[in-house]
């Protein structure tokens, strides 16, 4: 079975000014599907960058990446922009909704984009909002949910559609305890029922002690990939 | 265009994000179609006044002279009546009135004073429908007849002259063999002109009279033609000047090139004024847009990480932009239509009365909006605002997605 993710000798290089920065050297990786696994290590390390550089967000200066076997350095803008819309979810730490739509609009968004019907996307949505505890909290913007329930329809916009890989850049970094782990117990949930590969950036010690697979960075290289069962 | 409705919703919500911002940039925009729109319309107004009045003051649409008679509008340079070909053309449908006229220098005298005029001998019924006369003659009454022995005399000349009603006056001018040729004639109407120069300047006899005067027999030294519209048709002017080769056949433009001219002028100040006022509103437009990309730089950044096409997001910010030019044209264009409504007995300048007389202006104006005027007033401001929108909605398409999520 093709991996869901890999990535073959990535480098990421920031150019400020007369100095070079790498954020990545050398990343070889191969994430498999239905994978649980977190990025994790110090400020700096290279970790939210290599999950940009997943997700088609950035680009490498060196190597490949591929996403379920398409090659992510082979397409433009727009085609970056529909594989992210195919398959990939992204959960970000904060500002992760757009605020003038309410949680439904939210979770309906990506399915709008690609063309679902009107009443499938609603009633995938509403099955979801009931999946995630939001049950009655639908018809509210952003601004009227806490912060936990916010992170909830995030994880749902993310997974509504049915993606291979969810990429979750510190979800629980704005949560307090109890909400973060209402949170991951939801991911878990959601890779076991759904099979989505899921690949959070953290320095949490919750969403580690979650993960399947725990891949440690430093100075933008790979120091410890452990498999934990 | 599925996606479409989620654009428009998007739209619409990012554009009440900030109530305040986008009810003044939409207030600045309603004032500026308001303003476009009345202008044009109080412009067409008082530039179809201009023309209708200088073709109703003796014009008409169409003229047939002698040889000469425009260069030197004297008795020698006169014209035979309508021929049976000449007459053929004048009975064609385009054709809603003609008459045939004498027209001479002459000096009018009352026992008082003298003035210079010219004198102009015509058929009464016929100018019914083609020129000012008819209806201008508010004391006394209208010529009868051709050979009605009567004379219309223009009210300011009659205070000039020191004469009025009932009085007689004396005509002078020069006959066929150029001789004095002078004749008592009793006012039997006062009429009213604009501009003044009309009721100064002019005398209006029956024609008969004035040819037995000047010892014409039939000929005459115009034909007036009124036509059906204003904008002649293309073969018209050509079919009379096949019918009297002999003779200078010219339509209103030609006669009167400075009106032509005052037309275009007006339509293009009215470009250069709508231009102005749409440059003026249209940094508002792109300033508000601006901000309010600027403020969402990390929403486009979600927007394309969720998927969004940048083509996507140009639209988002499009439809934007749309929606705001299109209340503003709907606003503008019913607070212009009310104000135009409201105007509808005439804006009354008459405070500025000399002036606008000067320049051929009537006193009281009469907004008059076209729907050609309509259509490019609306046509100019949406499309320059989209297009002024662009550069907003290029530049919220162009950000790199991470650059734009990892902003703070």
């Amino acid at each position: 079975m093709e991996p869901t993710v890999v990535c073959s000798g990535v480098s990421k290089i920031y150019q400020q000014e007369a100095v070079a920065v790498h954020a990545l050297t050398d990343i070889d990786l191969e994430i498999p599907k239905k994978d649980f696994a977190c990025l994790s290590g110090p400020s700096g390390s290279g970790k939210s960058t290599l999950l940009n550089l997943i997700g088609g967000l950035d680009a490498p200066t060196r190597g490949e990446i591929r996403v379920d076997g398409i090659a992510l350095n082979t397409l433009d803008k727009g085609a970056l922009a529909q594989l992210r819309l195919r398959r990939i979810g992204f959960v970000f730490q904060a500002y992760n909704l757009i605020p003038v739509l309410t949680a439904r609009e939210n979770i309906e968004f990506v399915m709008q984009l690609q063309g679902v019907p009107a009443k499938e996307r609603t009633d995938k949505a509403m099955e979801i909002i009931q999946e995630v505890g939001l049950d009655g909290l639908e018809n509210r913007r952003p601004g009227e949910l806490s912060g936990g329930q916010q992170q909830r329809v995030a994880v749902a916009r993310a997974i509504v559609s049915e993606p291979s890989l969810v990429l979750a850049d510190e979800p629980t970094a704005n949560l307090d305890s109890k909400t973060a782990q209402a949170l991951m117990e939801l991911l878990v949930h959601m890779n076991t029922e759904h099979n989505v590969t899921f690949i959070f950036s953290t320095h949490d010690k919750l969403v580690m002690d979650f993960s399947r697979r725990l891949i440690k960075l430093h100075d933008g290289r790979i120091v410890e990939d452990v498999r934990r069962e | 265009m599925t996606r479409l409705p989620l654009l428009v919703r998007l739209a619409w919500r990012n554009l009440w994000r900030h109530p305040l911002r986008t009810s003044l940039i939409l207030f600045a925009f309603v004032l500026g179609v308001w303003s476009i729109v009345v202008l044009a319309a109080y412009g067409r107004g008082a530039m179809e006044q201009q023309i209708e009045q200088s073709i109703r003051n003796l014009t008409a649409h169409i003229q047939i002279h002698a040889p000469g008679y425009r260069d030197d509008p004297v008795i020698d340079h006169r014209l035979p009546p309508p021929g049976p070909s000449l007459r053929a053309v004048l009975a064609e449908p385009q054709v809603s009135a003609w008459a045939a006229r004498v027209r001479v220098p002459a000096v009018v005298a009352s026992e008082r004073e003298s003035a210079g005029v010219t004198l102009i001998g015509i058929e009464p019924a016929r100018e019914r429908g083609l020129s000012f006369i008819a209806e201008a003659v508010h004391d006394g009454r209208y010529l009868e007849s051709d050979d009605d022995p009567g004379l219309l005399l223009g009210r300011k000349l009659a205070e000039r002259l020191e004469t009025g009603l009932g009085r007689r006056v004396v005509v002078m001018s020069q006959d066929v063999h150029n001789q004095i040729a002078d004749r008592g004639f009793r006012v039997v109407g006062i009429f009213d002109g604009s501009p003044e120069a009309m009721e100064t300047g002019y005398l209006f006899v029956g024609r008969a009279t004035l040819q037995q005067m000047l010892k014409l027999g039939d000929d005459v030294s115009e034909i007036a033609i009124m036509t059906q519209a204003r904008k002649l048709p293309a073969d018209l002017v050509g079919r009379f000047r096949q019918a009297t080769p002999e003779n200078d056949v010219q339509s209103w433009t030609a006669l009167e090139p400075l009106l032509e001219l005052t037309e275009e002028l007006s339509d293009r100040l009215l470009m250069i004024w709508s231009l102005v006022i749409f440059t003026a509103m249209s940094f508002g437009l792109v300033n508000t847009l601006l901000m309010a990309v600027f403020e969402r730089i990390r929403e486009f950044g979600l927007f394309q990480a969720l998927g969004m096409p940048p083509r996507l997001i140009l639209g988002m910010v499009l439809v934007e932009s749309v929606i705001l030019l299109l209340l503003a044209l709907v606003v503008g264009n019913l607070l212009a239509g009310a104000t135009l409504w409201s105007l509808k007995g005439g804006i009354d300048l008459s405070a500025f009365a000399e002036g606008m007389e000067m320049f051929g202006y009537s006193p009281i104006i009469y907004p008059m909006l076209t729907t050609a005027d309509f259509v490019t007033a609306n046509a100019l401001v949406f499309t320059l605002g989209v297009l002024a929108c662009l550069y907003p909605a290029w530049r919220a398409a162009r950000y790199v997605p991470v650059e734009a999520i990892t902003r703070i």
